[in-house]
């Protein structure tokens, strides 16, 4: 059974932002776009070891590892570009009573 | 119709990827010279000279990966000619190569000190042999010379400190790196070799290697004589060109291509990653690169072009480079704008350089450890903004 996740509360994560969640293992970031919507992926780049929440970039609705400009769907996780050629995987979000929670069962 | 990649490091590789990730399902065969499943460069300049660092190559594929890109690889075959109008490739074995579609990605070559070529202990660092030799010889070297304070020989002079060697770094420029980033910045970058206990001797030329079989000295251009064991020469590289002489395509510094990289006054021929030299589409001039992100980049491009698929938006110029402990990263153009702000240093990990161009836009940055700062500097650089507003500290 999946299990939820407390990552943060919503004011916690400016638009634009990410974050790396603490406590699961693999490890999971949550991104806010600029619009607002979040989304939560697999922390590490998958070309090389790198944290996406504490490092990547958000460019819209996309993902960029600032190591070596590798760039991934926020929402499916799907490799834009080279470097890498793997996805990411992505993970539900639950946004309830002001609080942020990733589902930490990856999504098929 | 099927491809011929010609050249099988980063910009080779990541094009064969590149097109079987836009599904093209033909033959792909790959060529490369050197013997060795494709690798990495990055690494050679820095975790590989490490002591205790990988003794192999860091591969670009894993072998998983490389059996499902479904490539008909030939290592160790060097091509030595391109005849245009029989749509051939000579190699140094056997018949020449047929194609239909041919990708030119045959890189850089170093640039060497004349008459060095078979004095032991001097090395250029291009490839997995000159790694690993290199490793070897820090082993036991005493007397370190640097020749050329640009990035390679900044990267090599830090790992050779951690070995407990003396590092001397010669560099023919007043400051190292100046071409590129300016002086203040160069000048700013270069403090962190003498932080490091390497010495950094700027303004003066080599004018000579002393040794019979094996290298004892370096002698340079005022005079003076350094004692050396091992010397590594980091003075730029030239496109590796030299096997389309007589092919009729236009070279002069790389392969002129067309924005999307066709080669000028070709059909189905393309040129990718070092050797390439297009209409940039974000600068309207043409450049040729020498980035590791840049070979990706022109990957994903071919791979466009040649399925019919609308390329990739041109992405901004980006390197980096790895010295003493810290992660420098450049985006952008410095040489396209004035310095307009820097503030602290390598060694505390908080350098920020920014240059803006005529309307106050940013055109270029240099950071060091802090990537949030670089992807800041990343956006508005695309977005041609000003400098201003991304928050950074005065200038110190």
């Amino acid at each position: 059974m999946s299990e939820r996740h407390l990552a943060c509360t919503v004011d916690e994560l400016e638009p634009g932002t990410s974050m790396t969640v603490k406590g699961p293992v693999p490890a999971i970031a949550l991104h806010r776009t600029e619009s607002g919507a979040f989304f939560a992926t697999a922390d590490t780049c998958t070309h090389e070891e790198w944290s996406l929440g504490d490092e990547g970039d958000l460019e819209g609705d996309e993902l960029v590892c600032p190591l070596h400009m590798a760039r991934f769907d926020l929402a499916t996780g799907k490799a834009l570009c080279l470097p890498a050629t793997l996805g990411l995987a992505t993970y539900d979000v639950v946004v309830e009573a002001g609080q942020v929670f990733v589902v930490t069962e990856p999504r098929t | 119709m099927s491809i011929l990649i010609v050249g099988a490091s980063v910009a080779g590789i990541r094009t064969a990827q590149a097109l079987r990730m836009r599904g093209f399902d033909e033959t792909i065969t790959l060529v490369g010279e050197e013997p060795h499943r494709p690798y990495d460069k990055p690494p050679l300049s820095k975790e590989m000279l490490v002591a205790g660092g990988p003794a192999a190559p860091v591969p670009l594929l894993t072998d998983d990966q490389l059996a499902d890109l479904g490539v008909d690889l030939r290592l160790g075959v060097r091509a030595t000619a391109l005849d245009v109008a029989a749509r051939r490739v000579s190699t140094g074995v056997g018949d020449s190569l047929p194609f239909e579609r041919l990708v030119i990605a045959t890189g850089v070559r170093p640039r060497r000190l004349p008459g060095t070529d078979r004095m032991a202990g001097v090395h250029t660092l291009r490839t997995v042999e000159d790694a690993v030799a290199l490793r070897n010889g820090l082993v036991t070297a005493r007397h370190v010379v640097v020749v050329g304070a640009g990035f390679i020989g900044a990267e090599f002079a830090a790992a050779a400190r951690s070995h407990g060697a003396s590092v001397t770094l010669v560099e023919a420029q007043d400051v190292p790196l100046a071409h590129i980033l300016g002086a203040e910045v160069g000048g700013r970058l270069a403090e962190v070799h003498a932080g490091a206990g390497n010495t950094l001797l700027t303004g003066v030329g080599v004018s000579r290697l002393v040794g019979e079989d094996r290298v004892t000295a370096v002698v340079l251009n005022d005079g003076r004589t350094l004692p050396a064991d091992l010397v590594v020469v980091g003075i730029g590289a030239s496109p590796a060109t030299g096997w389309l002489e007589s092919s009729g395509l236009p070279i002069a510094d790389g392969v002129d291509c067309e924005a999307d990289l066709r080669v000028v006054g070709t059909e189905g021929i393309y040129a990718a990653g070092d050797v390439a030299r297009r209409a940039h589409p974000f600068y309207g001039f043409d450049l040729r690169i020498e980035h590791w992100t840049n070979a990706n980049d022109h990957a994903g491009i071919i791979a466009a072009v040649v399925t019919g698929a609308v390329p990739p938006p041109a992405q901004i110029p980006y390197v980096w480079s790895d010295q003493y402990g810290h992660r420098i990263q450049i985006v952008g153009r410095p040489v396209l704008g004035d310095l307009e702000h820097l503030a602290g240093s390598v060694a505390g990990g908080d350098l920020v350089a920014a240059y803006t161009g005529p309307s106050g836009e940013l055109v270029a940055a240099v950071v060091v450890d802090d990537p949030r700062t670089l992807m800041k500097c990343r956006k508005a650089i695309a977005g041609r903004r000003s400098w201003t507003g991304l928050g950074l500290v005065a200038s110190t």
